[in-house]
């Protein structure tokens, strides 16, 4: 079916459960009880969600098949958005001609970008894209201001032209749609005190996060992958066979390019603004943080870095010193005072703090991300032998 | 003439903090192999230390004076630094004025032993990892230690004056025959210059005359034939690494008058410091230094209004242009060794 092995079929249908019941899975508490605030199926955390899960596939395919560190690719996440709004501005509402826009741009962006930097490798290769990435943002923040409403941002407003669509509905902007399907549209489900919000914009990002993770299993299974993982393991025996790497890891960066473009039009399709700050090199480094948290180079791995991440920031961010005191409010007050002051510095606005723990304990123990400690998990559970660990893909190589 | 002079001297000041911190990451990755993404967060925790040395010193006790009233007339309450108290008023005042040069000698100590803690804890284990995982694991250890800062001091700037007998401006014009007020140029920044001037002066001595030195260039060279010939090569460059985060750490105290520090000051800096470093070529400290003041006087130029005139947004991205332009016609950067960074 699809084209696809037993075991990615299997991936690619857990992965399909995932979106489509994520509304329930992320809903796990009813919204009376204290552990509510654990709750993420409100839309705007899910349409997150799934949106950098899009982004971190595509950064996969650079990273993880190729090894190539880019530390730019924000930039074609901000372009892919600035170009979502234009159309929104001009043409429509319909978020499918952003969309197609949004990748197209983001793809010729890239292209001209990974021209120039793929010429070099390694650290340098880094620290080009991570200057292009910074011009980008420098440029949308001062001369560009025009185009990218610089400060502000870029926004919608009631004089646009919107040539082949409306200007306004009811002297409102009108809202994001596919086909007159709003995005911003959504039903509630109450079930015995839990309540269940299933978002059009959610189920809309969903399926073509499918889509993108499908094709991103069908490369991976391509020759076209494998001539990728070879030059990520060695690319100067590469060139000694007489092939010429340049194009392979050229196409992977347009790929990986027009992914980001993608999950920028996507932002934009459920919320239709633009600002410079996404082009920033610490968003650059949030994807790079996903990917490797998940596992690079693993089909799975982006998704759920992504998803781990989107979540804890929601989450974490939104405790602070009273919920901390709720939950320990059981053990005496000294030591409850103590814990809260421990754990104050983690929450709320300190979870850069947590993340940047997360993130080193992981390079630092588990260089291979989650997917990685699951198969730890499983191995020491499973009765194989322990040579069969030896077999597991060493990542990072 | 007079633009000219007065832009490459306002591009000093900023090209010798490049360079510092440039000197800093290029001595770890000659000596370490390593890629340090925290350096800049290095740079951040010497401005810091400049701003601690100064709260503390301004700590006060409070006394009710009752002769002077405030305009409820409540007796004032007056707050005495506890240094003023001990020394008297006069040196007390001196002392917290001269906070900032003070937080030089606390900064030696205190990043002398953050590298060696740094290095031994954390570097040390990533030596033999690819340079994607050593970029990882120290951008992970900048976010963590620029939070940490934010934890305790807050998000917003915080100033911290030069001490007052370098507060105004020095007419540099006069000397080179202009006319007075052409060129002014602030006292500290000339103060920043000769200091950073002085340092890498200080670590190049060390580096070609010291036998040290010369044992660490043996390593840089040829790191395996120097460990053959019996030399506890780690040991010294575990030094090195410390060198280094003095070097950065000095750069930030001394800087807290340009820019009052933030928790964030580090990765600015980081990010324009590595560019300065692939310019200058891997591996080479003179590439490194030459390439921070180059850098810092054409991004001053690039500032010059007549120029973002005629190219409106250039002095946002002088110097990535630069680094694009160099990279790609100069792969190993203006003074590059070969066989540096190119596995």
């Amino acid at each position: 079916m699809l084209g696809l092995n037993n075991a990615d079929r299997k991936l690619f249908l857990i992965v399909v459960c995932l979106v489509a019941f994520a509304p329930f899975i992320l809903n796990p508490f009813p919204d009376n009880v204290g552990m509510a605030q654990f709750n993420a199926g409100y839309p705007d955390l899910m349409q997150k969600l799934v949106i950098f899960g899009i982004f971190a596939i595509g950064y996969n395919i650079l990273f993880g098949l190729t090894g190539y560190l880019s530390f730019g690719h924000a930039a074609f996440l901000g372009v892919g958005s600035y170009a979502g709004v234009w159309m929104m501005k001009l043409l429509t509402m319909n978020v499918v001609p952003a969309l197609i826009v949004s990748v197209v741009v983001a793809g010729l962006f890239s292209l001209l970008i990974g021209y120039v930097s793929l010429r070099r490798t390694g650290i340098y290769f880094s620290i080009l894209t991570l200057a292009f990435a910074q011009m980008c943002y420098s440029l949308a923040y001062s001369v560009l201001t025009p185009l990218t409403g610089g400060e502000t941002g870029l926004t919608l407003s009631l004089n646009d032209p919107r040539v082949i669509g409306v200007t306004e509905v009811d002297g409102n902007i009108p809202v994001p749609h596919f086909f007159g399907l709003d995005m911003q549209s959504a039903v509630d489900l109450d079930v015995a005190g839990w309540s269940f919000t299933f978002s059009t914009g959610y189920y809309f990002a969903g399926v073509i996060m499918l889509v993108a993770f499908y094709m991103s299993v069908r490369l991976f299974r391509s020759p076209f992958g494998l001539m990728l993982r070879a030059i990520k393991s060695n690319q100067n025996r590469m060139s000694y066979t007489g092939l010429n790497a340049r194009p392979y890891t050229l196409a992977a960066f347009v790929i990986s390019g027009m992914y980001a473009g993608l999950a920028g039009g996507l932002m934009v399709a459920m919320d239709p603004l633009a600002g410079a700050e996404r082009m920033l090199w610490t968003a650059s480094g949030e994807v790079v943080l996903m990917t490797i948290l998940g596992g690079a180079g693993t089909l799975i791995g982006p998704v759920l870095g992504a998803g781990v991440i989107a979540y804890l920031e929601s989450i974490i961010s939104t405790i602070n010193d009273s919920i901390l005191h709720s939950w320990f409010q059981a053990l005496p007050d000294s030591l409850e005072n103590f814990l809260v002051t421990i754990l104050h510095p983690f929450v709320g606005h300190g979870w850069h703090l947590t993340l940047g723990l997360v993130f080193m304990g992981i390079v630092i123990f588990l260089p291979g991300g989650i997917v990685e400690g699951g198969r730890r998990i499983g191995n020491l559970f499973s009765r194989k032998k322990a040579d069969d660990t030896e077999t597991a893909p060493e990542p990072g190589e | 003439m007079e633009a000219i002079i007065l832009q490459v001297l306002n591009g000093l000041d900023k090209g010798s903090a490049y360079a510092l911190i440039a000197l800093g990451l290029t001595l770890i990755f000659g000596t370490l192999g390593v890629v340090n993404f925290a350096h800049g967060a290095l740079f951040m925790l010497g401005a810091f230390c400049a701003v601690t040395l100064s709260r503390i010193l301004t700590l006060s006790f409070e006394t009710i004076d009752p002769t002077r009233t405030d305009f409820l007339g409540n007796p004032m309450t007056v707050h005495t630094p506890y240094v003023e108290a001990w020394f008297g008023e006069a040196v007390g005042g001196t002392i917290i004025d001269w906070a900032v040069p003070l937080a030089v000698i606390i900064a030696i100590p205190v990043m002398a032993l953050i590298g060696v803690v740094m290095e031994r804890g954390l570097i040390k284990h990533f030596y033999k990892r690819p340079h994607a995982d050593q970029i990882l694991v120290t951008f992970g250890l900048a976010i963590v230690i620029q939070e940490i800062v934010k934890a305790f001091y807050g998000a917003n700037p915080i100033p911290t004056p030069a001490p007052e007998a370098f507060i105004g401006s020095f007419d540099i014009g006069q000397i080179l025959g202009f006319d007075p007020y052409a060129i002014m140029y602030p006292y500290w920044r000339l103060v920043y210059f000769f200091f950073s001037a002085v340092i890498i002066a200080a670590v190049f001595a060390f580096l070609q005359f010291t036998t040290f030195g010369m044992v660490v260039r043996a390593g840089m060279a040829d790191r395996e034939t120097v460990g053959l010939l019996g030399i506890d090569i780690d040991r010294r460059f575990v030094i090195m690494f410390a060198i280094a985060a003095v070097v950065a750490g000095l750069a930030g105290v001394m800087y807290t008058p340009i820019l009052s520090p933030n928790y964030h000051m580090g990765m600015d800096f980081l990010v324009l410091s590595f560019v300065v470093v692939v310019v200058g070529g891997m591996g080479s400290l003179g590439g490194a230094v030459a390439a921070g003041f180059l850098l810092g006087i054409l991004q001053s130029f690039a500032s010059m209004s007549q120029i973002i005139e005629a190219l409106p947004g250039i002095n946002q991205v002088v110097i990535y242009l630069v680094a694009v332009v160099v990279l790609l016609t100069r792969p190993r950067g203006l003074m590059g060794r070969k066989g540096v960074m190119e596995d």
